[in-house]
């Protein structure tokens, strides 16, 4: 048997260790200046040794791309316009059902319109899911990574912590800067839709002149050896090889979304 | 694919005799496993085949008796879980009640009672309680109760428990409305196409929408909600303790004092009261102690200061809003809750699995696991006086834990990771590589630490050897599950004893230790975490070569599951001891039932066996062992 108090000392050993680390850590960064990430992000990483805080409010740890708190709503950098189509499925898929959507009604024929009149989202009651963004089919809703949302409220019915649309909108832009792993297959996606929205168009334009030219242009496609053998790609019309490899492209965006 | 061992929810070819539920579609009966025909042999006109699963005892007077032959001669000697589902359109309120062999395991067997559903907030007739022969029963009959006010003969302490006592209606019958009621089931309308937000309160009026006892003013009202739980204590004792537990019927004796001298020495009793806001309750839960000088005679939980009716809101959602409420349950082990709902949804509707979500399953649950423990251990030191250096060099790796499910998940502790049929991301490369730096470097490192800084201390085994002793039969009519009961000498683990996910496909030991006391509990955990590490690293490393990067969804992603009608019972170990969801499906989008028998919540029942005769200060020390989460004990 142990000596009596061994075991406390083995444990104030390493109480010890704990603590000298402590300063040799720190005297590795001395000189530098303080809040600088590289040693917040060792002193929050598998390496870390003696201290491991850092001091948050001066000091705050990027987020992780794929962290969530509240939804904001993307819409077009350029066109201006919503991406959302008010379809309502994040509505239904919210678990505490704090989103409100109002969709749009055409004012003449009284039809809904694909896109939202208004859009509330009660951040109070947001269990921060994300289902919302994951189960949206147009990438219209998307998890903000701000979790400074706190304030003081100024009047007794202040209702900021109630988003509506003019709040919750955010540029792509700002969309992907936070989710920069989406940005490039979200532009090619759309880049795809617009080829292949062109495509329809073209080949609507040149149908009537696309007979007499169909055998040759159909001769001169090539085969695309890694289109998906289920796609959808338009009749390439007169519009060639061109035509035929922006069709793929249009088919592979749709077979990734798809997955 | 996860082995199916509950039986699935598949139509059998003959009718039930009972009507159905829902609509009056005959519903099927259950399979008769062949201790259900040696039951039904034994009794003949006393039980037929339930609905989905199980037997249904018609004859109530007969109950104990098939129970007792139930735990004697088919050695099911743990209830598992009791609850009851309210079947409105039948006019029957069901008693459900599953009992388990430990440790040999297996699927577990079904004992049903119906009675008839009474009007208003009447409480049912009386069914026979199954306390006096699996003493585990006594919580969860009072949850039963207060959820379905349905009556336990024989329960001895039949009050409410998670509820408080001015409380009016049982809140999982199908006819109670909450307060800011607003549908039976969502999604609701009110928020698509024509939403326009309003807060609850202004939606509905609090005034409308709260239920009263008649003649009750809640303007005149004098709050004296515990005078059951002082006037059941007050009765004077003679100085023995009464309960067997272990020890013997012992006298309370002061140490190194003869008997002359303890007749001189004058010990009063008093009750005290630790918590709700205590530091050492673990969360809000108050524990009502009897005390003779400084030993405990008697002991009383008050539960519920964190009660939200999670099972009501479940059976208002549709199953999949389920899973992230489920990580609300044991809030540090998120992944692990998630993942038993969706073992029992995927049972339901026969989903498959790939094998990249269940390593990554694995993966993720173990690592909670870990994080759990050093949770538990840092505060269970806590508890013995070692006030936060132990917890916070604990706390650090666990940090780096769920620093890791933050970048997987998107959340640190309410992680919503799990699908049906799959999970919601696939790791990044670089996560991975942290996954695996974690698990080959750092936490082996941490936990030879841990074990070198703690396990020989002196105080610590002073404090904790001998301390909140349970014999391993005791702990096992109690329900205890989890490590408590692997260190009374019961090697039970429902990896094992019910297997599910890829579990099978890993090297690993359950621990197990006999001494049954705090200190026991303690070096299990340090066991148990060496072995998740081993099960971590074969599955990273099995599922590099097995697996393929980003086959994470079985099923395709759908967010309105339909679930076959049936029912299932099925359980995880998560690092506190066995959890399982009774669920009812009617094939509606919305679970009809959706029960969660909690770990914590069980294991709590047995606080009291273990903590009387023992120090209030080692009471401490013993709900510290236990290890529990209010956020699971009182949903
Ligand atoms: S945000 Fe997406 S899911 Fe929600 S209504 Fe708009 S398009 Fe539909
Ligand atoms: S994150 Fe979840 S709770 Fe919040 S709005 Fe989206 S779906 Fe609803």
């Amino acid at each position: 048997m142990a000596i009596i108090g061994s075991g406390i000392l083995t444990g104030l050993g390493v109480t010890l260790r704990h603590f000298v680390e402590t300063y040799i850590e720190d005297f590795k960064y001395m000189g530098k200046k303080a809040g600088v990430q590289p040693r917040m992000i060792r002193r929050q990483s598998p390496k870390a040794k003696g201290i491991v805080t850092i001091e948050y409010p001066m000091e705050k740890m990027p987020v992780p791309e794929n962290f969530r708190y509240i939804p904001f709503l993307v819409k077009d950098d350029k066109t201006n316009e919503d991406r959302c189509t008010s379809c309502g499925i994040c509505a239904k898929v919210c678990p505490p059902q704090c989103i409100w959507i109002a969709r749009t009604e055409d004012p003449v024929t009284k039809r809904p319109v694909p896109a939202p009149k208004d859009f509330f989202i009660d951040s109070t009651i947001c269990m921060n899911c994300g289902y919302c963004a994951e189960f949206c089919p147009f990438d219209a809703i998307k998890m903000n990574t701000d979790y400074e949302i706190a304030y003081y409220p100024e009047t007794e019915n202040d209702m900021r912590l109630v988003y509506d649309k003019n709040r919750l909108t955010m540029n792509e832009s700002f969309h992907w800067n936070i989710h920069p792993s989406v940005k490039a297959a979200e532009l090619e996606a759309k880049a795809a839709d617009e080829a292949k929205a062109k495509a329809a168009a073209e080949a609507a334009a040149k149908k009537a002149a696309a007979d007499a030219a169909k055998k040759v242009a159909l001769a001169a496609a090539p085969v695309v050896p890694d289109a998906p053998v289920a796609s959808v790609a338009p009749t390439p019309a007169a519009g060639g090889a061109a035509m035929a490899a922006r069709a793929a492209a249009a088919a592979r965006a749709a077979a990734a979304a798809k997955k | 694919m996860s082995e199916v061992t509950a039986t699935p929810a598949k139509p059998a070819a003959k009718p039930a005799a009972p009507a159905a539920h829902g609509a009056a579609k005959p519903v099927a009966a259950a399979k008769m496993t062949p201790e259900m025909s040696a039951i039904a042999a034994k009794f003949g006109g006393a039980v037929e085949a339930a609905q989905y699963e199980g037997l249904l005892v018609t004859d109530h007077s007969k109950f104990i008796e098939i129970a007792t032959y139930v735990r004697d001669v088919l050695k099911y000697n743990q209830l598992t879980n009791n609850t009851a589902t309210d079947y409105i359109k039948d006019g029957v309120i069901e008693v459900v009640n599953q009992f388990t062999r430990v440790p040999q395991g297996g699927a577990p067997l079904t004992l049903k009672l119906r009675v008839p559903r009474p009007s208003g907030h009447d409480k049912t007739q009386p069914v026979p309680s199954l306390c006096p022969l699996y003493p585990g029963a006594e919580f969860q009959e009072r949850e039963t109760y207060d959820m379905y006010g349905v009556v336990f003969e024989g329960n001895p302490d039949l009050r409410r428990i998670l509820m408080w006592e001015g409380f009016n209606g049982w809140p999982l019958r199908k006819d109670w409305k909450e307060a800011y009621y607003e549908g039976d089931t969502k999604p609701f309308e009110s928020r698509w196409p024509g939403g326009d937000h309003k807060l609850a309160e202004e939606r509905v009026p609090w005034e409308d929408n709260v239920n009263y006892p008649p003649g009750f003013d809640p303007f005149a009202f004098k709050p004296h909600p515990d005078g059951d739980i002082y006037d059941s204590m007050l009765a004077p004792s003679d100085g023995t303790v009464s309960i067997d537990n272990g020890h013997g019927v012992a006298p309370t004796i002061v140490e190194g004092l003869n008997a002359s001298e303890m007749a001189e020495l004058k010990t009063d009793e008093i009750i005290v009261n630790m918590g709700p806001q205590h530091p050492s309750t673990h969360g809000v839960l108050r524990m009502v102690v009897k005390l003779d000088g400084e030993k405990v005679t008697d002991l009383k939980l008050a539960l519920g200061y964190l009660h939200r009716n999670h099972e009501k809101i479940g059976e208002r959602n549709t199953w999949l809003h389920n899973i992230p409420y489920t990580d609300r349950l044991d809030y540090i082990t998120g992944i692990y809750n998630e993942w038993g709902y969706v073992l029992g949804v995927e049972r339901m509707m026969g989903l498959k699995t790939t094998d990249r979500v269940e390593y990554l399953r694995v993966i993720t649950g173990e690592l909670t696991r870990l994080a759990s423990h050093f949770w538990a251990i840092g505060f269970l030191l806590n508890d013995l006086g070692a006030f936060f250096t132990p917890a916070l060099y604990f706390i650090t790796e666990r940090d780096l834990i769920i620093d890791l499910l933050e970048a997987v998940t998107g959340s640190r502790m309410m992680c919503n990771y799990m699908r049906f049929g799959g999970v919601s991301r696939d790791f990044t490369s670089a996560q991975w590589a942290m996954a695996r730096e974690l698990a080959f470097e750092r936490l082996p490192r941490t936990i030879d630490e841990l074990d070198h800084f703690l396990t020989e201390n002196e105080i610590l085994k002073a404090r904790s050897i001998g301390t909140g002793y349970m014999s391993a039969d005791r702990c096992i009519a109690h329900s205890l599950t989890g490590p408590c009961l692997r260190a009374a000498g019961i090697g039970y683990d429902v990896r094992r004893a019910d297997p599910y996910g890829y579990y099978d496909r890993f090297d690993f030991d359950i621990p197990v230790l006999y001494n049954g006391d705090v200190y026991d509990r303690y070096l299990v955990r340090v066991q148990e975490m060496r072995e998740s590490l081993k099960i971590i690293q074969q599955a990273l490393n099995q599922a590099e070569t097995q697996s393929k990067v980003g086959d994470i969804q079985g099923g395709k992603k759908a967010y309105n599951h339909r679930v076959p009608a049936g029912q299932c019972y099925a359980r995880v170990e998560t690092p506190k001891g066995e959890l399982g969801y009774y669920l009812v499906s009617d094939g509606n989008q919305n679970p009809y039932k959706y029960h969660i028998r909690s770990c914590s919540y069980i294991n709590l029942n047995s606080m009291k066996e273990m903590a009387v005769g023992q120090k209030v200060a080692d009471s401490v020390v013993i709900l510290g062992s236990l290890d529990i989460v209010l956020g699971e004990v009182d949903r």
